[in-house]
């Protein structure tokens, strides 16, 4: 397996290097960023050329690649207009989408699995109907719609939860933003977990095992539910990158100063410093989530294994 | 097995390393009420670092404004210019001023505020080495040319026409006449900065020291300034409360939201999308004043089709076909007031603004719109494309507005589009680089109360701010001549007359005033906005 490990790592490197590519590029056609930077009017011609050179922008765009390429090596992200290095705003907006992710991941594992079964049991009955109905609509109403109605419903009509989030935002405040987040991925979770299970249900093995004598929990467990869990695991996996850089619109509406505001804020501002290094790690996050998904295989099947 | 064990170590070892981030801490901080209650505030992350002479907008403008104070200050209500650290500013020939400042100020680390921290701060202002992006507020300061040129290196370190007198008295020599240059001494560029500024700039910069009501308390970039009054403040605009918490909000809606569910006391920014339920929600807590900001659209000189001897014409009738009132009342909810000349009703008629001065050629008047721009020779290309930037504001609301009424006016379903463009940053990219269409959006937000502020920097030959590059040798005649006249009321009056010019030949068409919108909650009052839209912090009173 470590060889397996250390050939999905290397293969890791080309497209680690094509993405950031890409997205420098992406970002530098955008335009000049120092023309932005003096609000509604002109900055002057040489302030404006004095700025270019202390980031760079007057060199060559291949030349601005390696640079900083070279720099990235060194733990060296640039630094952002206000004067910040990219890394201490790394520092600040990670963690906070990080909690936020774990806490939508944990919605999606607990609660998506969970229906995931019950329905999947109980097909054709009127629970599986309902929650088959209730994903439909998760599914079909926008991230943004469902965020709103939340915030005003349990923060203002209610008063439950504050309608934002405190710039610690600790774990509790994050609960009812992750569960929104989740909402999507949540639904269709229980639709995988669901036909999974029914699929699974009918099959050899279970029938064995129930001939067995087996409790049925532990036929539920260790049997249905881990052979039926691969498709779902696959797509949590994948969920994970998904999350932390799709996140915009949710942590916008609760004011979480995460990483998908971080990026908004530098398109909008053109920081292409900014931009470059928070899809890097996000590139990063997303390339590992998908390799840990890969070696779970081998945890939930054992007939799967890596040479 | 072997394999499934190993991978299960993996897969656990990484869901520890992700749950170990997962720890986050901290309590609220309290406020009590009365003279030691604290007050949160909205606020969006500055885009600049906090330096006087770097910052240019609003938001690190509005902490600048709670820790600076410079020689003069605009009063909150008026806007007119007064002393503050300021004893006295004379001259005789309108080119060189002596200036006195009042002693016993300090920095809130205990440092004196002499002439010299003023002279070192505008010298570091000025430096093309030191990047400052208002470094032109020096630029009628004698000297100006050897310390940011054009191109190339510095040739001086600093402004030859700034001279330390003694403690508390320093000289300035103008490179040209500028009668009412001491009245933009209130501009945050001009503010005095302490020896530590110099001495170790990467921690001042993390953590502002200045001269005013406030001290910057801790300053978490990106999410908090926590501003606490400064008992030993000299001035005479003492905190009326104990505190300004400034969090940043990701969205005004969600700023909005949490004003309605009291978890925050002021909104300076509403959004537009909630004017419409902002007197049910808030009634008498919610503020709309005049601040001195103007929309215009400007046009593109460079271009010839838009430079044609009749174009004045065109220009004016295009001006015409477009309803003022209809777009503020039903778009902006009364937050704008169509403009009625190329100023700002915060000037005050003694100041310049006047509400006759564009007269006919700002009324709606669709035959009128029509015949003109007949007679002007049509619209370049059959069509204007009106320019925009998309990312911010409701920009794309009124340019469609706009369109619309020049559309209906001359009956063509075709002679006004809108041409959005992606980011604020690429918007300026393109004015930069010359490349408008047609028509752009032009704002103004003045930096100081003065008539000269809406003129000069827009419509000057080659002025900062001549995005358009229109060009009079009339109009730059008379605003030579009213900055050397030394009698204010005479020096307005050749303004106007030079305003008047930029109506004849319609170099930007005035749109409207936009006013500052604040709401705030019970528990604080006394709550106001000056003419910049921006809250009077300091004379909030917590209940």
């Amino acid at each position: 397996m470590g060889r397996y490990v250390i050939r999905r790592l290397l293969q890791m490197i080309p497209v680690f290097f094509g993405t950031t590519l890409l997205i420098f590029l992406m970002v530098n056609i955008m335009g000049d960023p120092v023309a932005g930077l003096c609000g509604d009017r002109q900055c002057d011609p040489a302030t404006a050329a004095q700025l270019r050179k202390e980031f760079g922008l007057d060199k060559p765009v291949w030349q601005q690649y390696l640079t900083y390429m070279g720099n990235v090596f060194t733990g060296d992200f640039g630094t952002a207009f206000n004067g910040q290095p990219v890394t201490e705003l790394m520092a600040e907006a990670f963690p906070v989408t990080i909690r936020l992710t774990i806490v939508a991941i944990f919605f999606e594992i607990v609660i998506g699995i969970t229906l995931g079964v019950v329905t999947g049991l109980r097909r054709g009955r009127p629970v599986d109907t309902g929650v088959l109905l209730l994903t439909l609509v998760v599914i079909a109403v926008p991230t943004f719609v469902t965020g709103l109605i939340v915030q005003l419903v349990l923060g203002i009509k209610w008063g439950v939860i504050d309608p934002s989030v405190s710039s610690d935002a600790r774990l509790d405040e994050l609960i009812v933003p992750g569960l929104v987040l989740a909402s999507v991925s949540l639904a269709y979770v229980t639709r995988l977990t669901r036909t999974s299970i029914a699929e699974n249900s009918r099959s050899d093995y279970v029938r064995t095992a129930k001939a067995k004598g087996l409790p049925r929990g532990r036929v539920i467990r260790r049997h249905l539910l881990r052979n039926s869990l691969i498709p779902v695991v696959t797509f949590i996996g994948t969920d994970i990158g998904a999350l932390m850089g799709g996140a915009i619109v949710t942590e916008r509406i609760f004011n979480i100063h995460g990483v998908g505001y971080q990026l908004y804020q530098g398109i909008l501002r053109q920081n292409t410093q900014t931009v470059v290094g928070f899809v890097t790690v996000l590139v990063i996050v997303f390339l590992l989530a998908n390799l840990l998904v890969d070696l779970l295989y081998a945890v939930l099947d054992p007939r799967i294994r890596y040479a | 097995m072997r394999g499934a064990t190993h991978a299960k170590w993996a897969a656990c070892a990484a869901v520890v390393a992700l749950a170990a981030t997962g720890c986050g801490g901290g309590g609220d901080s309290g406020g009590g009420g009365g003279e030691d209650g604290i007050v949160s505030s909205s606020w969006t992350d500055p885009q600049n670092p906090l330096e006087p002479a770097n910052t240019n907008e609003v938001q690190g403008g509005k902490v600048l404004d709670m820790i600076f104070r410079g020689l003069k200050r605009y009063d909150p209500k008026t806007g007119a210019a007064t002393d503050m650290m300021a004893e006295s500013i004379e001259t005789t020939d309108s080119m060189n001023f002596t200036i006195k400042i009042k002693s016993g100020w300090t920095f809130s680390n205990g440092e004196k505020v002499t002439a010299k921290s003023y002279v070192d701060a505008w010298n570091y202002g000025a430096n093309l080495k030191n990047n400052q992006k208002n470094a032109y507020f020096f630029g009628y300061i004698d000297g100006y040319e050897a310390v940011h040129p054009e191109s190339g290196e510095p040739s001086a370190q600093s402004l030859s026409g700034l001279k330390v007198v003694d403690d508390l008295t320093f000289t300035a020599k103008l490179s040209q006449k500028f009668s009412t240059w001491p009245d933009t001494l209130g501009y945050a560029a001009f503010a005095p900065l302490p020896q530590s500024f110099f001495d170790d700039h990467d921690a001042w910069i993390a953590k502002p020291v200045g001269n005013g009501p406030y001290t910057l308390n801790s300053y978490q970039k990106g999410s908090e300034a926590q501003l606490r009054r400064w008992d030993d403040y000299p001035g005479p605009d003492k905190a009326q409360n104990g505190g300004i918490d400034l969090k940043v909000y990701t969205d005004n809606n969600t700023a909005y939201t949490d004003l309605i569910a009291g978890n925050l006391d002021l909104v300076d920014d509403v959004p537009a999308s909630q004017l419409k339920n902002v007197q049910a929600d808030l009634g008498d807590r919610y503020i709309n004043t005049p601040a001195g900001i103007i929309q215009t659209l400007a046009f593109p000189f460079y271009d010839d089709a838009w430079n044609t001897p009749d174009g004045a014409k065109v220009r004016t009738g295009l001006s015409r076909a477009i309803n003022r009132d209809q777009i503020t009342d039903t778009i902006f909810q009364k937050t704008r007031t169509p403009a009625k000349d190329w100023t700002s009703p915060v000037l005050g008629e003694d100041g310049g603004f006047d509400d006759t001065l564009c007269g006919d050629s700002c009324d709606y008047d669709p035959a009128a719109a029509k015949k003109l721009i007949q007679e002007g020779g049509g619209l370049p290309g059959g069509q204007v494309k009106i320019t925009y930037n998309a990312d911010t504001g409701s920009h794309k609301d009124w340019v469609d507005a706009v369109c619309n009424s020049i559309n209906n006016a001359l009956g063509n379903e075709k002679a006004c589009v809108g041409n959005p463009v992606g980011t604020f940053a690429d918007f300026r990219n393109q004015i930069g680089e010359q490349k408008m269409p047609g028509p752009f959006r032009a704002g103004w937000q003045m930096d100081y109360p003065l008539i000269q502020n809406f003129l000069q920097p827009l419509y000057y030959t080659n002025a900062s701010s001549n995005d358009g590059k229109w060009s009079n040798k009339k109009f730059d005649d008379l605003v030579d001549q009213a900055n050397a006249e030394s009698d204010t009321a005479k020096a307005v009056d050749l303004f106007k007359q030079a305003e008047e010019v930029v109506r004849d030949e319609m170099a930007a068409i005035p749109l409207w005033y936009q006013n500052g919108s604040a709401g705030y909650s019970e528990r604080i009052s006394n709550v106001t906005l000056n003419p910049f839209s921006v809250p009077v912090y300091n004379e909030i009173k917590v209940n």
